[in-house]
């Protein structure tokens, strides 16, 4: 019965995943892309919580499906809606090319699963209940992989700075190509 | 284990890559090719959660906990790049942005 339930989870969150995905690549409005990837997000949180790895679950909807989607509904909304129309016009050849590409990686990966899944991926490892909580999760992260740990907070760092310079200089340049239009206008 | 086993979740995880893959060779928005990125780093994702689960070890998980930070990381320095783009009153079409002049 428990089995059946998760089966019945499983292909509700897979469908919704895929589906949502694809809704994604093919809106022609950025802002209704980004609520497209929060759908996706968010059921692969629920694929997450089905692989028993409760603590990236939520780390997948607090972090992605929160701050990261909230910033680029943000900039989407700043930048105003230009709607690029994907469809628009016959098929080009880098269009053809880039469904052709995108196959042939489906096509690999699916074919190597299918040559590995018959033997060795059937049986799973035994775990116990506290596999994958946030208590196994931190203490991971501040013995074994500490190294990992703070190189990712070091990367954060220098995302954070490296947009703000990138910023400051767009701003700093659209002001001073404003005074010169002033001063222009002046004499 | 209960539920599929861990093939069909790696059979999702190739479906979403080659999604995100087909959306960033195919669109010209650098906005909609930044979320098709993150498709695919979270098929990635999704395959390295499910193999931790198949091993019975958690340093998968820790992966894909890096790997979220990477695409965070790399999410504000593509969205500070599009508005310094969109600032300059540069058309958003990656397809036109082909020199790299300041």
């Amino acid at each position: 019965m428990g089995n059946v339930v998760v089966w019945i989870v499983w292909v509700v969150a897979a469908f919704s995943c895929l589906a949502s995905g694809v809704a994604v690549i093919s809106f022609s409005n950025p802002f209704f892309s980004a609520l497209a990837l929060i759908g996706n997000l968010a059921s692969l949180a629920v694929l997450y919580l089905l692989l028993s790895a409760e603590f990236v679950a939520a780390g997948q909807v607090l972090v992605y499906a929160g701050a990261v989607m909230v910033m680029f509904l943000f900039v989407t909304a700043y930048l105003g809606g230009r709607a690029d129309a994907p469809w628009a016009g016959g098929p080009t050849w880098q269009q053809v090319g880039a469904v052709l590409a995108a196959g042939a990686i489906l096509v690999e990966v699916i074919v190597v699963i299918g040559l590995t899944a018959s033997g060795k991926l059937s049986h799973e490892a035994k775990i116990d209940s506290s596999f994958g909580s946030p208590h196994e999760i931190g203490r991971l992260f501040l013995t074994d992989h500490l190294l990992a740990f703070e190189i990712t907070s070091v990367v954060l760092l220098i995302a954070a700075v490296g947009a703000v310079i990138l910023g400051s200089h767009a701003h700093l340049r659209g002001a001073l190509s404003e005074k010169q239009k002033e001063a222009g206008a002046g004499t | 284990m209960q539920g599929p086993e861990v093939a069909w979740y790696l059979a999702v995880a190739a479906f979403l890559f080659a999604t995100g893959a087909l959306g960033v060779l195919l669109r010209r928005s650098p906005l909609i090719v930044l979320l098709s990125l993150e498709i695919m780093l979270n098929g990635g994702n999704l395959a390295l959660i499910a193999f931790a689960r198949h091993h019975g070890d958690e340093t998968g998980q820790i992966f894909a906990l890096a790997v979220m930070a990477v695409a965070a990381a790399e999410v504000v320095v593509g969205l500070g790049l599009i508005v310094a783009i969109a600032r300059k009153r540069i058309d958003l079409d990656v397809d036109k942005l082909n020199i790299l002049r300041g």
